[in-house]
């Protein structure tokens, strides 16, 4: 943390201080004077709405701590006081309420820049590691957040996802247990989760700062993907970009704000406003809006998991071996003989490659349909993985994947503006989550139009969004060939400068 | 000092010095000493005793109508009893269990045919199965049907239908009389 050579400040007393601990020096480096790529657009104001959301959520917090009762028959009680009693206590509670939807809209943002400008890969693998690292606290907290008010929907929500770990084989149950501290969900649990719900946004904060730090060696990527080459590709942090990144926080903050005062509930279900009992579950529950995408694909997963699936997966990971390898396991003599025979050259493979695609997913339909529909076929009842675990599986999953999302793209390019078939493929996948979250919604049998359910166009969507991180990048890292890319930075702003001009 | 510092390591054939085994043991009983020091603080986030106190309830059977159910509590669970109609028992024998997910018949599920004692807590994610009273759902197999994920259970409590993987669990009863049971 030292800040090196340190230049002399005029003020005596901040010269003073400095001079001791130089927390002045640091700040102007890393905020003041720090080179920033210049053509940024809005998708990098991001990271500072989601830091100022965090801020602001621990602020309400505490405030809301002071008045609330981590007691079952005191919580539901606790927070109605709150609401009506306590002054400005509603809104302390409504800003808290739609600050964790507003945190995930800014994170979901942040994730969705992070993902379509390449910023995950070489140099800035680590960095994304610690943001997934913090999107997964922040699930965990805002989950046991959701069970403090104890009402139906949060005490109901406390139960079902902690039964998800009861899917892991022998030792499930007693996780089970030790989670909630009793069978069912119950007073320990309650108490817990608010012990756990005021620690975990401080161990976010601590992931921030690391978060940051290693941001702050790598630098930023930018829209164009491409390396900053000197100081006229740059500007300094301030005031360029602390003024754009307050006014994009503005407009976030106002959308917000009209939200909490005009709309608070928009995002809110009826049955949070009931207090939890044990003995009932309500009729249709359903997570908070931003874990919709995964528990729909927790419910996509109706099948088990049987040989004929698991050989389907299984010809896949070996179609795609070479090119996980990069290229070394075309010479690979046991894959040579077994799999791939006489592959000697990519143009080869890439043939073999989609006839072992084609066989593999008829291999897995196969699977499937003897699962879902009975279709008879020998040795299909038997399933390794049964639904439930798959389910699981495929939820968890599902977010684990991005730790590894930088190894599986190893295009050089980063910036889906020089990459077209990327480019499809990446909002292809958040389209897919996004219908996922709408489907999410949706009670287990929904149809669509009246003619299929939606459990099915579920379970397509989940398998693109797999496909696309275990296929797809893969494929593309070896296959696609990037659009012509400018020189530098400073080349395409000034580029872009002259076809405004031209066009005005 | 100097000697100290200069002494060779005590080098055995394959290349392992004494520090190596000095590191290995040193690990190996910091790593245990850990663990044993983690053990309280994980442990204490398990039911406590007076949770665990293992209870037992009874419960009359005396009022419940045929064709109806109770819910009593037991360890903090709801338990379903219901007081089954013939045609419920038919039903629930006929089934070829053969073809069931969680194969049991309906003679191991049932100590006394017309009484069905089940935890009435789902086996996929926990939620509390419909069906209990005359105007919920009770499913295609007339028995019971979660309103989570739509698992839908039969007159024997069998899972039917949808993602749950088991037959809602019979714990242990006694009967008493003719008319209580005794649960746990
Ligand atoms: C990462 C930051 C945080 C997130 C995402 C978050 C999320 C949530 C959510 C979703 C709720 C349920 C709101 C409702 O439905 O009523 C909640 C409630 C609560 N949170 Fe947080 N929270 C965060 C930080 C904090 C901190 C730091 C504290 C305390 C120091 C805190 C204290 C509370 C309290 C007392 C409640 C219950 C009162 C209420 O329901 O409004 N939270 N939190
Ligand atoms: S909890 Fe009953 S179907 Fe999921």
């Amino acid at each position: 943390m030292s800040a090196g050579p340190r230049e002399p400040f005029e003020n005596p007393v901040i010269e003073w201080f400095d001079s001791r601990l130089p927390i002045f020096t640091m700040m102007q480096k890393e905020y003041g004077v720090f080179p920033t790529p210049k053509n940024f657009n809005y998708f990098w104001s991001f990271g500072g709405i989601a830091m100022t959301m965090l801020i602001l959520m621990i602020v309400t917090g505490i405030f809301l701590a002071m008045n609330y009762t981590p007691q079952e028959n005191m919580a539901f009680d606790s927070v109605e006081h709150i609401m009506r009693d306590v002054n400005y206590g509603w809104m302390l509670r409504y800003l808290h309420m739609n600050g964790a939807s507003f945190f995930f809209i800014a994170v979901y943002t942040h994730i969705f820049r992070g993902m379509y400008y390449g910023s995950y890969k070489k140099p800035r693998e680590l960095l994304w590691i610690l943001g997934v690292i913090i999107f997964l606290l922040m699930m965990a907290t805002a989950f046991m957040g959701y069970t403090l008010p104890w009402s139906q929907m949060g005490g109901w929500a406390a139960t079902v996802i902690t039964n998800l770990f009861s899917a892991i084989p022998f030792v499930g149950d007693s996780i089970v247990t030790l989670l909630l501290g009793g069978f069912a969900v119950g007073n320990p649990t309650l108490n817990r989760f608010f012990a756990l719900h005021y620690l975990l946004p401080f161990v976010i904060v601590g992931i921030v700062f690391v978060h940051v730090w290693a941001l702050h060696v790598t630098g930023s990527n930018n829209p164009l993907g491409i390396d900053v080459k000197g100081p006229q590709d740059t500007l300094a942090f301030s005031p360029y970009y602390t003024a754009k990144d307050m006014f994009g926080l503005a407009v976030f903050m106002l959308a917000y704000i009209a939200v909490t005062f005009f709309a608070p509930n928009m995002l809110a279900h009826p049955d949070h406003y009931i207090q939890y009992n044990a003995l009932q579950t309500p009729a249709h529950i359903v997570p908070e809006w931003y874990f919709l995408p995964f528990y729909a694909m927790l419910r996509g997963i109706t099948f088990g998991f049987n040989l004929y699936i698991l050989a389907g997966i299984g010809i896949i990971g070996a179609a795609l071996w070479p090119v996980y390898t990069k290229g070394k396991a075309l010479k690979d003599p046991l894959l040579g003989m077994t799999i791939i025979p006489a592959v000697t050259d990519f143009g080869q493979y890439s043939k073999k490659f989609f006839t072992m695609l084609a066989i593999a997913g008829v291999v897995f339909m196969l699977g499937y349909f003897s699962q879902t529909m009975g279709l008879p076929l020998p040795f299909s009842k038997w399933v390794l993985l049964d639904s439930k675990l798959g389910g699981v599986i495929a939820m968890f999953g599902s977010i684990a994947i991005l730790f590894v999302m930088p190894w599986l793209d190893s295009h050089p390019v980063r910036s889906a503006r020089f990459r077209p078939q990327f480019k499809v493929a990446v909002l292809a996948m958040t389209a897919s989550v996004a219908i996922l979250g709408y489907i999410g919604a949706q009670t287990a049998d929904a149809m669509l139009f009246g003619v299929i359910q939606w459990v099915y166009i579920g379970q397509i969507l989940t398998g693109y969004y797999f496909a696309f991180f275990v296929i797809i990048l893969p494929w593309l890292s070896v296959t696609e060939k990037a659009s012509p890319m400018p020189n530098s930075i400073n080349e395409a702003v000034l580029q872009e400068n002259a076809r405004k001009a031209g066009a005005r | 000092m100097s000697s100290y510092e200069n002494t060779p390591p005590h080098d055995t054939e394959d290349g392992a010095t004494r520090r190596d085994f000095l590191y290995l043991t040193a690990g190996g009983f910091a790593a245990i000493g850990a663990a044993s020091f983690a053990w309280p603080f994980i442990d204490s986030m398990n039911p406590a005793a007076d949770t665990l106190a293992m209870s037992t309830t009874e419960a009359d059977l005396s009022k419940i109508e045929e064709g109806s159910a109770i819910t009593v509590i037991w360890q903090g669970k709801p338990v379903f009893i219901r007081h089954r109609t013939a045609d419920e028992i038919k039903a629930a024998t006929d089934v070829d269990v053969s073809t069931l997910r969680d194969p049991e018949t309906d003679g191991k599920r049932a100590q006394k045919p017309q009484w069905l004692v089940m935890i009435g807590i789902c086996t996929h994610l926990g939620c509390i199965p419909l069906g209990q009273k005359k105007t919920e759902p009770k499913g295609e197999f007339g028995g019971w049907f979660c309103p989570c994920h739509g698992s839908e259970y039969d007159s024997a409590g069998r899972i039917r239908k949808g993602p749950a993987p088991k037959n809602l669990v019979v714990p242990k009863y006694t009967f008493l009389t003719d008319t209580t049971i005794r649960i746990g």
